[in-house]
């Protein structure tokens, strides 16, 4: 799986809320319309980052699963 | 939420949270061991991340979450509590309350906690309250419980704005979510 990134976030051995948190600072450093990629280690991670681009509206491309990492697509929105 | 069968992002399209108010949650911190203020310190956070307008209030024992005199040392007790995880990790053995009432205890149960959070990357608790602030979290003083607990106006972190019920719950009537911990 290859999306173009505009950023790259590393929440890999970070768990909640800290992944969240990261990602929203992050999102605010990119510009409307370009995406992030965060990769996560947190099992809550999924749950937790569909929510996160459900309550602020910022779109979730795509994310996917294996090796026990989490990776996740995010394009800012506003 | 979009569907496979949905029109693609365009940027062209209107945001759907576009002039919307945001949700709000408030919070009542009603306990101030260190294992007590960290599910408030992680919803406080989380919430902000998800945009949401936060006020957290501090009454009783919740008021040395911003008691600039005790916040930097809060503290875990030990003492009966029955579901005290075992000192070792790993390992299935609790320590029975007899152990636990002897002095240094507590000190003893802090550090362990404090040692766990910092294994697990979770940020301690100055640096907890640091992202609540920079991201717009509001600390509300009780009033009453300054007042009965001596505490001075000057204690309280400057962040903090010092209220009453009355002004809380105004405040909280507006939330869309009300938490008490």
């Amino acid at each position: 799986m290859t999306i173009a990134s505009d950023e790259l976030l590393d929440c890999t051995g970070l768990l909640c809320p800290i992944p969240v948190v990261k990602t929203s600072k992050a999102i605010k450093t990119i510009d409307v319309g370009q995406v992030l990629e965060m990769v996560a280690t947190d099992p809550g991670a999924p749950p937790d980052m569909e929510a996160w681009a459900r309550q602020t509206g910022h779109e979730l491309i795509e994310q996917t699963a294996g090796d026990g990492e989490y990776r996740f697509w995010f394009r800012r929105t506003k | 939420m979009t569907s496979p069968g949905e029109k693609p992002f365009t940027l062209e399209e209107p945001d759907p949270d576009a002039g919307q108010k945001s949700k709000r949650m408030a919070l009542v911190a009603s306990k101030g061991g260190l294992d007590e203020v960290y599910p408030i310190l992680i919803m406080a956070t989380t919430a902000a991340a998800l945009e949401w307008e936060v006020g957290i209030f501090c009454t009783f024992y919740g008021l040395d979450m911003v008691n600039t005199k005790r916040m930097h040392s809060l503290k875990v007790s030990p003492l009966g509590n029955a579901a005290a995880p075992p000192p070792l990790k790993g390992k299935e053995f609790g320590v029975p309350n007899f152990i636990s009432m002897l002095p240094g205890m507590t000190t003893v149960a802090t550090k362990m906690m404090r040692g766990w959070m910092k294994d697990s990357n979770i940020p301690d608790f100055d640096e907890m309250m640091e992202l609540c602030l920079e991201s717009g979290v509001e600390f509300y003083a009780c009033a009453t419980t300054m007042g009965v607990m001596n505490v001075k106006q000057e204690d309280i972190m400057p962040q903090a704005t010092c209220l009453g019920a009355a002004a809380f719950l105004d405040f909280a009537a507006d939330a869309d979510l009300a938490l008490f911990i």
